[in-house]
């Protein structure tokens, strides 16, 4: 009988400059080298059945990316061999750090997950200066975005988004080739639109520049309570890939 | 040397396609650089995504990776963003691998496989950091060195580039490797000049600044050694044996997007077809296939190692490969391996045979299938000797939209020697005439005639020809959109006329063309494959600022006698074989292909002390192959067969 299971993996160091697409293509492969039979979809050109959720900008890291993937029969019993194996045929800086069997009820990514946690490293002002204009966002009614859809232009208020937004531990700042930078933590919510790390980087001020963006959770928000998409998983393995935390740059 | 990661990295937020540039692909070697070890840095002038599937470059990177006095990494042409901000920057070109600067390496290894690359390839040695000019380089400069198809007229790169390779590279690059160790050896006194003398000792090498050019007006008049110690003429290099080269051993897989992203297993090297306009057909004979077995266990281990689920067999013509039918089968029936694989063939012949091999191998993307008549009439096909007859042609259709497709793309070249108006409309008849098959099959059967400006090249009977100019490609062109307007089912594509015409310049050009070459560059005109960068204008005022012209260069008929910038250069070919093979063409006489038929004396086997090596003395099935030829006969053919390991 068909089982989906939900991968949560890393994407780190210099692999963060490749695409949703180019990721999607270098899991075909290594669940193809894996031996784990996915499902195809119907149709006249039959695609593995692979959902990966919230896309991840290019260019941002990630320490929580998921997808779900359906099988042709059951889940095997070893989830953390599973994940081991998967990890090293992935390439550097993509690594599974957990893995579930789905029940039969959960929902998609895409229709669950509620917000995502990010760490965002930025240059240009002062952290003083940088705890001034984030209480400023903060405290605004709304914060005007210039976006555009679908060839023409909007003016998209994203302040309901951003569900908190403030400065992280000043002793993670490092001096840059581009200067000192300071890293701030932001949770923001994924309706009635997301919000893209350098568009909140960018509603701080000109002068604010966004150096690098991670991903730290992603959240399936039901009956008041926050979740990580694999506590809806019936059977679980939670695997800290040797390589995940180890940086590629 | 340091890594240059760390200026590299802030630069990739504000461009496109930032992983072009951040190396990673499964395979790849990341060396350790040391003492005693010659560092390579092999570059395709161009992006990422066409340069990274190059097997050449592949190969060569993988066998200098092998030896344990060598290294290799790898560099591609930055996109115009990306080099602007790493001009702005003060980063040089760098490589994928380690992201060091150029300059950290030994020698640059040029891929050249298409002549409007040309002016990239002097704005990367400028972007290294390294004079453009070869004789302004000095003892501590890197080397510059230069392989691929288009050094069989390497003359117009011959300011910019100290050494080029003519042919097969597996076994020379070796001995460059050695050569160049060893004068690294030689410690702080070495000379420049020592060096390129070493290079030019080697068989298949040319150094053009140890040749000295005379001309007489516009004309050139010799091109001969400057010293006793360099070879009158330079012969390419030719590997007898593919079974002893299966590389790439470990094919890079990229992390995003390229061409060709796939794996690709080639299946034999060279081609005898003889079709005249055809420059590869020429440079690269006699035919080397390799072993079945071999390509089953190269595709079956691809496979494995990679993940892909395609494999493409590569060659100049791969329906002729003799065990064409058995690999296929295999793949397909899952002897190489448990997947699900589909097999494409790059370079489909034109009969029913070989869509008959395709239907079996596409079983999901049966979307279009691709055929190149070339000509549009049987008498043109006869002059380029690509024989294909209307039969072929509509039995190859007929098949291809009986078995489910539902759009065949037909390449037809323009501006082929002795062509007349009625030969280009040709081209609109024979696309109209296949829409009419395609009714047969479907309700709305697309044929998209795709026609592109013939470029005569080097070393081939076409060499003496004189180009069409830009607008008389453009005039029959327009004969076409005309006589295509109202075809229901037809669509028509044409390659840029004025494109065509600068290739032509950088293809038949003399050493002359290199100031031309750099003006264009100083201009800002890289990337001149691309059509948002190309501008012929700036082609225009460069020959003129250096008192060339298109009519001398391009579009002028050569005569028998004349000195050709590359005479002093041999692909193995005779040039009375060449001389006879154009008279033959002007008077619409064919040759039949050599595999299978006595030998012409081309010269590409006999001077070698090569043979062809095909699996089969039996021609393939399917007929007359496209070639005209009545195979029937006797089915024995005159070609020995060379035993070798594997199951010949």
């Amino acid at each position: 009988m068909a089982e989906r299971l939900r991968f949560r993996f890393t994407k780190l160091g210099k692999i963060r400059f490749t695409s949703q697409r180019d990721v999607a293509r270098m899991w075909e492969r290594a669940l193809r080298r894996s031996g784990l039979e996915i499902a195809l979809s119907q149709g006249f050109n039959p695609r593995p059945l692979l959902a990966f959720g919230l896309a991840l900008p290019t260019g941002a890291e990630s320490l929580a990316e998921y997808l779900d993937a359906t099988l042709v029969g059951s889940a095997p019993v070893e989830l953390v061999e599973l994940a081991d194996s998967l990890s090293s045929l992935l390439p550097e800086g993509l690594a599974v750090s957990g893995v579930g069997v789905l029940p039969d009820a959960a929902g998609s990514l895409q229709q669950e997950v509620t917000s995502c946690t990010w760490e965002l490293e930025v240059l240009g002002v002062t952290a003083t200066e940088l705890a001034r204009r984030v209480g400023r966002l903060l405290d605004a009614p709304s914060v005007s975005v210039r976006r555009e859809r679908k060839g023409r232009i909007f003016d998209d208020d994203l302040r309901p988004s951003v569900r908190s937004l403030g400065l992280l531990d000043p002793a993670q700042g490092a001096n840059t080739v581009r200067g000192q930078s300071t890293w701030l933590g932001a949770e923001t919510a994924t309706q009635p639109r997301g919000v893209r790390p350098r568009e909140l980087v960018e509603a701080l001020g000109t002068e604010v520049v966004l150096a690098r963006a991670r991903r730290t959770q992603q959240w399936i928000e039901h009956d008041g309570a926050r979740h990580e998409p694999l506590e809806a998983s019936a059977r679980v393995a939670d695997v800290t890939a040797p390589h995940a935390i180890e940086r590629a740059s | 040397m340091a890594t240059l990661w760390p200026s590299i990295e802030p630069l990739l937020d504000g461009v496109s396609k930032p992983a072009r540039y951040i190396g990673g692909e499964q395979g790849a070697t990341v060396p350790v650089h040391g003492e005693g070890k010659v560092a390579w840095l092999v570059i395709y002038p161009d992006t990422y995504e066409i340069g990274l599937p190059n097997q050449g470059l592949q190969i060569l990177y993988e066998l200098l990776n092998e030896r344990p006095d060598a290294l290799a990494e790898r560099s591609y042409a930055p996109w115009l963003d990306m080099e602007a901000a790493m001009r702005a920057a003060g980063v040089p070109l760098f490589s994928v691998e380690n992201h060091l600067a150029a300059r950290d390496f030994d020698v640059f290894a040029f891929n050249l496989s298409a002549e409007l690359v040309y002016t990239n390839v002097v704005n990367l040695i400028d972007l290294a950091g390294v004079p453009i000019h070869a004789a302004a380089r000095t003892a501590d400069d890197p080397l510059v060195v230069a392989g691929g198809h288009c050094t069989f007229n390497p003359e117009p790169l011959a300011d910019f580039v100290d050494a080029f390779v003519l042919g097969d590279g597996e076994e020379v690059v070796g001995e460059m490797n050695e050569v160049v160790r060893d004068w690294l050896a030689t410690g702080a006194g070495r000379s420049r000049p020592a060096l390129l003398e070493a290079f030019a000792s080697l068989e298949g090498v040319y150094v053009p600044s140890l040749y000295g050019v005379t001309y007489d007006g516009p004309r050139l008049t010799s091109v001969t050694p400057r010293t006793p110690q360099v070879p009158e003429r330079v012969v390419k290099r030719t590997i007898a044996d593919l079974a002893e080269w299966p590389y790439p051993k470990r094919q890079l897989v990229p992390l995003t997007e390229v061409v060709h992203d796939r794996l690709n297993v080639e299946v034999f090297r060279g081609c005898t077809r003889g079709c005249r306009f055809c420059q590869a057909g020429m440079i690269t004979r006699p035919v080397r296939e390799r072993p079945a077995t071999q390509v089953r266990a190269m595709i079956r281990s691809g496979l494995e190692r990679t993940g892909y689920d395609e494999v493409a067999l590569t060659s100049l013509s791969t329906a002729d490969f003799s065990s064409i039918e058995d690999t296929v089968a295999a793949v397909v029936g899952g002897g190489c391996g448990d997947q699900r694989v589909s097999v494409s063939l790059p370079s489909l012949r034109v009969d029913a045979f070989t869509v008959t091999t395709a239907t079996q191998i596409a079983h999901a993307r049966r979307t279009g299938l691709t055929f190149a008549p070339e000509g549009g009439t049987w008498r043109m096909r006869r002059v380029i000797n690509k024989l294909i007859t209307e039969e072929d042609l509509y039995g190859a259709v007929d098949a291809a939209f009986s078995n489910g497709w539902r759009r065949v793309k037909l390449y037809f070249l323009i501006g082929l020697p002795t062509e007349r108006d009625e030969d280009v409309l040709g081209i609109a008849a024979l696309a109209r005439r296949c829409v009419e098959i395609g009714r047969r099959h479907h309700r709305a059967p697309t044929v998209v005639a795709s026609v592109g400006g013939f470029v005569p090249k080097a070393h081939t009977p076409f060499q003496w020809f004189g180009q069409d100019s830009a607008s008389e490609l453009r005039r029959k062109i327009n004969l076409l959109k005309d006589a295509c307007r109202g075809a229901r089912g037809v669509s028509l594509r044409w390659h840029d006329p004025e494109a065509s015409v600068a290739e032509g310049l950088a293809s038949r050009g003399d050493r002359r063309m290199g100031a031309v070459i750099e003006r264009v560059w100083r201009a800002g005109g890289t990337f001149q494959e691309w059509s948002e960068c190309f501008d012929l204008g700036r082609w225009e005022e460069a020959l003129a600022a250096e008192g060339l012209s298109f009519e001398e260069i391009a579009h002028r008929e050569r005569s028998g006698d004349e000195v050709l910038p590359w005479d002093h250069l041999s692909a193995g070919l005779h040039k009375d074989f060449l001389w006879g093979d154009w008279q033959d063409a002007l008077a619409q006489v064919s040759v039949e292909d050599c595999r299978w038929t006595p030998c012409y004396d081309c010269g590409a086997c006999t001077d070698a002390g090569l043979e062809h090596v095909v699996a089969s003395t039996t021609p393939p099935a399917g007929g007359s192959q496209g070639t005209g030829q009545d195979l029937s006969a006797g089915g024995r053919v005159p070609v020995h067969l060379v035993s070798a390991p594997g199951d010949r």
